[in-house]
Order: structure tokens, then C-alpha cells, then sequence
């Protein structure tokens, strides 16, 4: 188990001040104009060998992205003219998934530090954090936070004394799920309806307003300070190779205490859920499944659960994913198909309906996993139901397709006799039903 | 140039082009339907999805660009497969009512689903249904069949700029909508009916009207302007039935204006289809012998100096020629085909053309408009002008009219006194056009069709000279002109001639009695009332303003009737086909001229429609050279005189009324009332 000492996050809980003073004293902002001082190459080559990988999902390595930004002038100034941007996404949406609320409302301070570092590593001069629209408290936190570290020099002209300037904006949205794909929150940010854009051109090269930019999730940037504060080989000396560090994991669903909690990754999914959530309600036999990462990945039954280890490769191994490490508990009460119905209603009703694919296929989903909770189908409409799947994952735009797939395509994959007795036992059902008619 | 490898097949293409592209040019067919070469990439469809090597997943062709050692693979199972899945996606919400559709047979989901499809679906839940919506009189909407490809959004924003329509909501509940209900204000929507690959938007006034392989297509020329806009007539029986843009790099691309495309049917209504003569004081049918009898007796009877003849501004070159050679015949020198008055000036062709010609518009990089609306004068070449003005480094600015032309312009003033002052380098935009390297200057009849045209054409003329419009290569001079007869008639020469009369030489002359005989060949913007007693021979084709004043009425051939020569305004000398036969006892134009000279005794050596066109060749050889534009060449032109400070007005009060034929449109009548007399912009707080 994580000690204390090595938790980035000492206020997930609330329980100290979240302000500028309470940050301070858990020492956020100590030493960050040497940080600064060291160089956009020495962060980038940090956070490389820290092997920090992506906290939004998809697990890409930070210190790459970061590197992929175009080069600037030994003061910093665009080569091209084109400014770069930093983005926060903040859009935190996902379905099972509380980490960066936790993050935002409680620690905003780790995240304002991180952009200026994180913009210092990028060559930019603004960074603007998309938050969700439903987070009303976490913004003002958050403005308030930003607002603090103008105040005190921290972020603006000349931040923290290091000769950097650094403008902070927190952009509130709408509420839309797809605002969290990285471009659309770009369109989104520039005023546009939310709808993912084509790629290429990645946004590093044409990105918000067309200028180089890079979109981190909120607990990547966090992170960053502490890292670069503490060094590389520290963090490195949590998980397993490639899947370094810590991580914030929430767990929800059918655990006696549902919590969000920072642990080292690649820690064994049993004791991640019997060490801080008071284990699987009615013990650990009466299991029947885990999401571990969020809506979008598929489910996995309780004896992938026994073993599997929560980091990018193991749960990749079994055909499912980190994902936001949002880890969704259901025990043996749970309607397991009805269940990933609601995930294929969330779906349909988020897609911005831009790609055919998404737009047709996630409606076409969700009405035929309605009839599967009652077991109303044919048995070949299972396959059926599997191959529009595939018709969706990888032919759309952007990732909603494939978050939309996956799901199902786990439940078919380890709960297709589940499925099979629905069926068998509504034709039976109507068979009774009927002779007692005659 | 990357190479790159295409189902095996190594090809070198262009640089900067997609990979569909590239698959096109390897001779492969790639699906599409949201991809259009005239419109940004919008990559939604996933019709055209193609395996690249190196990619975990297949790519959308339309949207990813070629690069350097690509391996492309179009016919692999997997891209079937995924072509496959696309097609079933795009059908299972169609309302597959392809029999009650007036896209059947011309459309690309139909096409596509046979090519790409599967024969039955797997679908069995309900289907969406979408309400449909109400965006103007030429545009039917039918939503339910809508795939989402946004052509139409990308049309409407990009090209037409009426940034109108949008797709609301999202998922599936997305819908293509103007949000508030309106029509939409683009001269070029009727463009969005031929981009639609599918049923949604359909053409209102052809509504149930004709499944396409009933028509007989006949390749023409538009005459609603002076553009000359490539078309092609569909006709059934003696019936046109649509009009349809034909792909022109030169001057349409491939859009028309709504006017050109849906004012058609004032080709049924209203038409001259036997001759007349005034007897008692009402017009009254006769034969073709009398009616060319009694023009001849007349004809005979008036001395040459109280003849005239006035083309107007439908009238094809044989007639203008027919009619050029019979007034000489007769002697009289009386003829003009100016009917506006404009102070063009015959005698330098450069003075009168659009010698940039249409396609410099996307070289230009500083517009001057003077006296003219491009957007109801050419509603095409103004969405040129956009397009340019969207690509950026162009300045443009107008005197004249202020009015929104879809993009942002300089605005210098309203009328002469703005002019003066710029040829006096007293305005900031003269040090633009002396620092561009092709400025244009697009002089419209607003300025030119007053009483101080002459001196404002020196004006105009003096700006390009000393700003450096003409050059090596490049001449900046633009004439935009809103008649398709009116370059083929100066071409001829149809012009007055040693002490002859102009347009309102002859209506003051007729006013006063010094006029006799007064031959309007399809003119019909002209004062009729100031045509005094004069004894006036109608030909034309409707019975418009003209055919009310007439004492006798010559039953014509529309554009569409007859093979027949416009040049447009850059001098492109073009050629119209007959597409459907001239109602009842009516004629092509140049014949009753020629049976005319031969009752009048005057008979015309033009037997056939080679002779005529011989004979336009001698007049200028610029008609031996079909289908190019011909500019001219740099002369003296113009008359430096005073000029009064009223505003330059654009000659178009209506743009979809301007002849005889959109006049007797009932569409382009819906069209004025929902556009002009403001019924669209009402509500229900109008009360």
C-alpha cells in the first residue's frame, strides 16, 4: 500500500485549506521558479524518464506528447508566430469516474502550478483549463485558485520571478461528454459546436485557433510539479515498468465504502477494492463484475477480477483498459445486461452525431440491448449485436465510437449464457403464456 | 511528387492532395458522400474509408493527406467490410421511399447501396422520422431522408455565404435546420439540391414532376446573365422541365443562380406562340403572311431616317446580325442594342469586357466594384469573388450600392465624387491597387447606364491607367454587364451609325414624332410609353412590356428553343441547343428577319444558320472562336466630361424579375414575394 509520504495528492479529502496558504504548506509552489529556471528540455526529458502516462484514458506517455511541440527562441517566442497553447481538459464526464472533481475542488493549486510548468515544457505563454459545466463549485475553486496566484506573482507576467509569462483562463462548458475528446473540446473552446475534428493535423501542429497546443487531462498536469519536484526515479519506483507512478482510483458501485483514493499503480484490483473501499459488498464471492475503467472499457468477470493487476498493460491483456481507472463495482444483485444497456443509452445519447457510424450504430445498440434485458430477440442477434459493434469500433472519428463498442463487446464476450438463458426463457415465458391463452 | 502505392500500383501524384484524390488518379473508385471537391473536408460519411499500411485502423481517404511512401489498398475485405458496415448505418434511418422520392435514379445512396450494399437490412426497430422544414420556395425538404453529410451546411457557409444553416442537436437527434425558420437568403440555394446526395433536399417547383431518365438532356448556355453560365436543359415533350449547371471551370465551376436554374417555368406562361396585328386598336392573330406583309408595307412605306431597331437583352447574335443587315438594307442608321442607355463605347473592345476574365478573380489580390451588385448581377462570379476574398490577401472595395455581398468590403462612397477622389489618389484604397500586383477593377452598368456614363468610364479608365491595372499579362479593366445580348451585340456592331440614334436618341425621337418605325427585337426594358406613334414591331417571345405596345407581334424563340451564339461577358462566344421546339407558329429569331427582308424586298443572303454565322465571323472574327474567352485590346475609351453627384444604383431592383421570361415565372413571383416583399422576415409579433 501507498505511504503517506509518497501521496502527490495530501488533500483529496478536503480536509485542509484548499487556498493558496493550505497549498503552500503542503508545499506546492516551493521551488518552482527553479524548476522554471532549469529549461523547457530538462522538464520535457523529466517527465520522459518518469514515465508519466496520460491520465485521461488513453495512457499516451506525457513527456512524448509534450516533446512533440514545435520548437520556440532560447526566450521562448513562437518560430513561427503562431503562439502554442496548453489545454486542460477538465471535462471530466465519464461515467464511474471522480478524480479530477477531487483534484479541482481540493487541490486546485497542484493544477494551476502544473499548467505553468506544463507551459514553461511547451513553449506557452496561455493555458486555459475546459471545465465541465456541471462542475459549478469546482470552478470557482478553481478561479479562485487562479485568481490567488496571479495575486501572488505565481502565474502572469514575469511568474514566480522566473522570467516566464504565463496567463491562466478557466473556460466553463456546457455539459456535453464529447467535449472531452480532445479536438472537440478545441472546437468547443473556440465557440464552435463540440464535434471532434479530423486528425491529421494533430493539434500539436494546428490545435486551438489553429496554433500548436497540447491537451492534457487535469491529474497529468497535477502530477507534474511533484514530479519534477521530487524527480523521475521517485515516481518511477511505483508499478510496473511502463505503467509508473501513482494514480488516483475511484471506486463506486456495489463496495461498502465507495471511495477516491491515490494508490501505485499496477496494484492488484482485490486489494485496491478490500484495502480502501471495506471490500465487495456481501464479500468478495458475491462478486459478479468489474468496469475498471471507467464506462467506456469492457466489464470483466470476477475471475479475471481475483487476479488482474490495475495498470494500462495488465487490464489491456484482458481485452479491457485503464481508462480513467474509474473502477465500477457490481455484485451479484446486479442486471448485468440492463446494466451496460444504460452505458449503451449514455452513449447514444452523447454522441454528437457528426460520423455515421457513431450517430447510426450506438442508437442501433442501445434498441437491441433493450430487448436483450428482457431477452425479446433471436439468438443470431447476439452475433448480430457484435458485429455492429465492429462496424462502429475504429470506422469514426473519433474514440466514442469505440467507447461505445467495447462495452458491449464485453458483455458478449464474458456473459453471453447470460444472455442466451434471457432469451431461451422469454420464448419459454411466451410459450406458457400463450397455451394458457388457448 | 510522393509516390505512392495503390492497390500494388506505385503512381506519382501532385503533392498536397488526399489520398482519395490519389486513389482517383490511380483510376480507382473511392464511395463518397460527404466529400466534394468544391467544399472543405468534412470527413463524416466514412463512406470512403481505404486500408493504410501502418495504420491500426482504416483511414477516411477524403480527409488524410498523401504522403510520401503511402500504401494504399482500396479492395481488401476489410475495407469491403467497412464500406459495407457504412452503407447499412447510413440505410437503417433512411425511409428507403425511393418510389415517392424525386431523387430516384439520380441518387448516390441509391447508387452506392447497389454497389456497396447489402441486399436486405438487419435492422428491425423502429426508424427515426424527422420533421421536415420550411427553407424557402425552390428548396423542398424531406428530412427523414437526410444522412448528415453537411454539404449542404458547407454549401450555405463557404460558397453561398448565408451562414444559415447548421446541424442542431446531436446524436441522432442531429438535424440539418436553420434554427428559426426562414428561407434562406442566397441567390445560389437552388446549388444545395444538386449537392444533396440523397432525397433530403429536393427541388421545390419540380416536385413530382419527372423521374430523370424520361429527360432529354440537351447541353446549353444560361442567358439570365451576362456570366453565360454553362447549363443543361432537361426537357420531356416540348416541355423544359428543369435546368441544371454543367461544369465549367471558366465561368460557373458548377453552380448556377436560382433565377438561371428555377425561372423556367416563365417559359409555358405567357408566350407569343402566333403573330398579331393591331386592328381597331387590338392586337388582333393573323397569319404569318399578313403579319410580315403589313411590317413590310410599313417598312417600305417609312423613310430610312424615321426607322429604328432596338435589340434587347435576350437577343441571340444571328438575330442581332439578321437584324444589323436589314437595317442597312433599308439604310437606316437607328439601331442600338443598349437598351438601358449604358455609355458603353463601341469602339475598343476593352472597353466593354471582362478582360481579367472570370477565372482571375481567384488571381486578383485588390477588388474595386464600381456601380454594381454582383450578387444579383452575377450571383456565380460573386461567389467567386468570396471565394477569393475566403482564401485571403485580397482587398476589396465598393462605390456605388451598399449592400451585403456575402463578404466584408471596403466601403469608399455612393457615387461619382468617391471615384473622382480615388483617380485623385484622395483615398487610402488607391495606394492598395498601386501596391497589388493584379488589381481589379469591376465597373457594373449602375455606373455606366446614366447620363454621365461616358465621363465616368474615362473616370474608370484614368484609375486603371494610374494605378497600373493594365500590365504585362494582366488586364484589370472589368466591365460586368447584366445582359447576355449585350457583348454579342456590340461584338456585332449593333450600334448606331454615322448620325445615327441610340436607345434614347430613339425614344425621344419617337416621342416627338421624328421616329416612325421602331422594331424591338425582344426589348422590353425600355419606356414604352415614350414610344410615341410610332408604328412598333414586336419579336420576341413573351408577351411582355414590349408585345402590349406593338402593332404587330412576331412570335420568337427562347434560349431554349434555338441554336443560337451569346457572349458573355468576358467575350467568350458560347452556343445555346435547341432543347425543345418554339411553341406553335413561333420561329427562331433570325429566320423571321430573313423572311422579313424578303417581304420587304431587302431579301438577305442568309439562307442557312451557317450563312448567318459566316457572316458574324466577317463582322468580327472574334465569333469564329467558340467556348474562350477574348479580351481586348488596351485602347482610348470614355469621354472626360462632368459628373453629377447622384449614387451609382445597381441596374437590378429585383433579382428575380428582370425579363420577360423570369416575369412570367409563378416561381420567381414566390420568389419576390418571399425574398423582397419581406414576407420570410415577418412573425407572428408583425400582427
Amino acid at each position: 500500500m501507498l505511504e503517506d509520504k509518497d501521496r502527490i495528492f495530501t488533500n483529496l479529502y478536503g480536509d485542509g485549506d484548499w487556498g493558496l496558504t493550505g497549498a503552500r504548506a503542503r508545499g506546492d509552489w516551493d521551488g518552482t521558479r527553479e524548476l522554471i529556471l532549469k529549461g523547457r528540455d530538462w522538464i520535457v526529458k523529466e517527465m520522459q524518464d518518469s514515465g508519466l502516462r496520460g491520465r485521461g484514458g488513453a495512457g499516451f506517455p506525457t513527456g512524448m506528447k509534450w516533446s512533440f511541440m514545435p520548437k520556440t527562441t532560447p526566450d521562448g517566442k513562437p518560430l513561427d508566430g503562431r503562439p502554442h497553447y496548453l489545454v486542460v481538459n477538465a471535462d471530466e464526464s465519464e461515467p464511474g469516474t471522480c478524480k479530477d472533481r477531487e483534484i479541482l475542488r481540493h487541490d486546485p493549486h497542484k493544477l494551476v502550478e502544473g499548467c505553468l510548468l506544463a507551459g514553461v515544457a511547451m513553449g506557452a505563454h496561455a493555458g486555459y483549463i475546459y471545465v465541465r459545466g456541471e462542475f459549478y463549485n469546482e470552478a470557482s475553486h478553481l478561479e479562485i485558485a487562479v485568481q490567488q496566484a496571479y495575486e501572488a506573482g505565481l502565474i502572469g507576467k514575469n511568474a514566480c520571478g522566473s522570467g516566464w509569462d504565463f496567463d491562466l483562463y478557466v473556460h466553463r462548458g456546457a455539459g456535453a461528454y464529447i467535449c472531452g475528446e480532445e479536438t472537440a473540446l478545441i472546437e468547443s473552446l473556440e465557440g464552435k459546436k463540440g464535434q471532434p475534428r479530423l486528425k491529421p493535423p494533430f493539434p500539436a501542429g494546428m490545435g486551438l485557433y489553429g496554433c500548436p497546443t497540447t491537451v492534457n487531462n487535469v491529474e497529468t498536469i497535477a502530477v507534474a510539479p511533484t514530479i519534477l519536484r521530487r524527480g523521475a526515479t521517485w515516481f518511477t519506483s511505483f508499478g510496473r515498468p511502463k505503467n509508473a507512478g501513482t494514480k488516483l482510483f475511484c471506486i463506486s458501485g456495489h463496495v461498502n465504502k465507495p471511495c477516491t483514493v491515490e494508490e501505485a499503480m499496477s496494484i492488484p484490483l482485490k486489494e485496491l477494492i478490500e484495502k480502501h473501499c471495506g471490500g465487495v459488498r456481501g464479500g468478495w464471492d458475491n462478486l459478479l463484475a468489474i468496469i475498471p475503467g471507467g464506462a467506456s472499457v469492457p466489464v470483466l468477470p470476477k475471475s479475471i477480477c481475483d487476479t488482474v493487476l490495475m495498470d494500462f498493460d495488465a487490464l489491456r491483456e484482458q481485452r479491457s483498459g485503464l481508462g480513467t481507472a474509474a473502477v465500477i463495482v457490481m455484485d451479484k444483485s446486479t442486471d448485468i445486461v440492463k446494466a451496460i444497456a444504460r452505458l449503451s443509452r449514455f452513449y447514444m445519447h452523447e454522441s454528437c452525431g457528426q460520423c455515421t457510424p457513431c450517430r447510426e450504430g450506438t442508437g442501433w445498440l442501445w434498441r437491441v440491448m433493450q430487448r436483450m434485458v428482457k431477452g425479446q430477440a433471436e439468438l443470431p442477434e447476439i452475433d448480430m449485436l457484435e458485429e455492429v459493434t465492429r462496424q462502429i469500433e475504429g470506422h469514426t472519428i473519433c474514440a466514442l465510437g469505440d467507447a461505445a463498442a467495447w462495452p458491449v463487446q464485453g458483455l458478449i464476450r464474458h456473459f453471453r449464457p447470460e444472455m442466451e438463458a434471457r432469451i431461451r426463457n422469454y420464448k419459454a415465458a411466451l410459450q406458457v403464456a400463450r397455451a394458457a391463452a388457448e | 511528387m510522393p509516390k505512392v502505392t495503390i492497390d500494388g500500383e506505385t503512381i506519382e501524384v501532385p503533392g498536397g492532395i488526399t489520398v482519395l484524390q490519389a486513389c482517383e488518379l490511380a483510376g480507382k473508385e473511392v464511395p463518397r458522400f460527404c466529400y466534394h471537391e468544391r467544399l472543405s473536408v468534412a470527413g463524416n460519411c466514412r463512406m470512403c474509408l481505404v486500408e493504410m499500411e501502418k495504420s491500426p485502423k482504416p483511414v477516411a481517404s477524403c480527409a488524410m493527406p498523401i504522403a510520401e511512401g503511402q500504401v494504399i489498398k482500396t479492395n481488401t475485405p476489410l475495407v469491403k467490410k467497412a464500406r459495407n458496415g457504412v452503407m447499412e448505418f447510413l440505410l437503417i434511418n433512411h425511409p428507403l421511399d425511393c418510389p415517392i422520392c424525386d431523387q430516384g435514379g439520380e441518387c448516390d445512396l441509391q447508387d452506392q447501396s447497389m454497389a456497396y450494399g447489402n441486399g436486405q437490412s438487419r435492422f428491425k426497430e423502429n426508424k427515426r422520422a424527422v420533421p421536415d422544414k420550411e427553407i424557402g420556395p425552390l428548396v423542398k425538404t424531406t428530412m427523414t431522408r437526410c444522412i448528415h453529410c453537411t454539404r449542404c451546411v458547407r454549401f450555405a457557409t463557404e460558397v453561398a455565404g448565408a451562414e444559415e444553416l447548421g446541424a442542431v442537436f446531436r446524436g441522432e437527434h442531429m438535424e440539418i435546420d436553420t434554427y428559426i425558420e426562414k428561407a434562406l437568403t442566397s441567390e445560389l440555394s437552388g446549388n444545395i439540391v444538386d449537392l444533396c446526395p440523397v432525397g433530403a433536399l429536393t427541388s421545390k417547383p419540380y416536385a413530382f414532376n419527372a423521374r430523370p431518365w424520361e429527360l432529354r438532356k440537351t447541353e446549353s448556355v444560361d442567358v439570365f446573365d451576362a456570366l453565360g453560365a454553362s447549363i443543361r436543359v432537361d426537357a420531356r415533350g416540348g416541355e423544359v422541365l428543369r435546368v441544371l449547371p454543367r461544369l465549367n471551370e471558366e465561368t460557373n465551376e458548377e453552380w448556377i443562380a436560382d433565377k438561371s436554374r428555377h425561372a423556367v417555368d416563365g417559359l409555358k406562361r405567357q408566350r407569343l406562340d402566333r403573330p398579331y396585328v393591331r386592328k381597331d386598336g387590338k392586337l388582333q392573330p393573323v397569319s404569318w403572311s399578313e403579319a410580315l406583309g403589313a411590317v413590310a408595307a410599313k417598312l417600305k412605306a417609312t423613310p430610312p431616317g424615321r426607322i429604328a431597331a432596338i435589340a434587347g437583352d435576350m437577343a441571340d447574335c444571328e438575330a442581332m446580325t439578321a437584324l444589323k443587315d436589314l437595317m442597312a438594307a433599308v439604310g437606316s442608321p437607328n439601331l442600338d442594342c443598349r437598351q438601358d442607355g449604358a455609355k458603353l463605347d463601341p469602339s475598343a473592345r476593352a472597353s466593354w469586357l471582362f478582360n481579367s476574365t472570370v477565372a482571375g478573380i481567384d488571381e486578383a489580390d485588390a477588388i474595386l466594384l464600381v456601380g454594381t451588385n454582383p450578387r444579383w448581377e452575377s450571383p456565380v462570379l460573386n461567389a467567386r469573388i468570396r471565394r477569393r476574398y475566403r482564401a485571403g490577401g485580397v482587398k476589396i472595395a465598393a462605390i456605388g450600392p451598399q449592400v451585403d455581398l456575402t463578404y466584408k468590403y471596403e466601403y469608399l462612397g455612393a457615387g461619382p465624387t468617391a471615384l473622382s477622389d480615388l483617380a485623385a489618389g484622395k483615398i487610402g484604397f488607391a495606394e492598395t491597387l498601386k501596391a497589388a500586383k493584379k488589381p481589379m477593377l469591376i465597373v457594373g452598368l449602375g455606373a455606366l447606364a446614366r447620363a454621365d456614363g461616358a465621363a465616368v468610364l474615362a473616370i474608370a479608365r484614368d484609375i486603371a491607367d494610374r494605378f497600373g491595372l493594365v500590365k504585362d499579362g494582366w488586364n484589370g479593366f472589368n466591365v460586368l454587364h447584366t445582359a447576355a445580348a449585350r457583348v454579342g451585340g456590340l461584338e456585332l456592331g449593333f450600334v448606331p451609325g454615322a448620325q445615327g440614334r441610340d436607345t434614347l436618341g430613339i425614344l425621344d425621337g419617337a416621342s416627338k414624332g421624328e421616329i416612325d418605325f421602331v422594331y424591338l427585337l425582344g426589348a422590353d426594358e425600355i419606356d414604352t410609353n415614350r414610344l410615341g406613334k410610332a408604328f412598333v414591331v414586336y419579336q420576341g417571345h413573351h408577351g411582355d412590356r414590349g408585345a402590349h405596345r406593338a402593332d404587330v407581334v412576331l412570335p420568337g424563340a427562347a434560349y431554349t428553343e434555338k441554336n443560337a451564339t451569346y457572349v458573355n461577358t468576358e467575350g467568350r462566344v458560347q452556343q445555346t441547343r435547341l432543347a425543345v421546339f418554339p411553341p406553335g407558329e413561333a420561329k427562331e429569331d433570325w429566320k423571321i428577319l430573313r423572311a422579313l427582308s424578303e417581304a420587304a424586298g431587302r431579301k438577305l443572303p442568309l439562307d442557312t444558320i451557317g450563312q448567318v454565322r459566316a457572316r458574324m465571323a466577317a463582322i468580327s472574327p472574334v465569333f469564329a472562336k467558340l467556348d474562350a474567352a477574348q479580351p481586348g485590346t488596351w485602347a482610348a475609351f470614355g469621354k472626360a466630361g462632368a459628373v453629377d453627384g447622384t449614387p451609382f444604383a445597381s441596374p437590378i431592383s429585383n433579382f428575380y424579375m428582370t425579363d420577360p421570361i423570369s416575369r412570367a415565372s409563378a416561381t420567381m413571383a414566390a420568389c419576390t414575394e418571399t425574398y423582397l416583399k419581406g414576407s420570410a422576415a415577418r412573425t407572428g409579433t408583425h400582427g
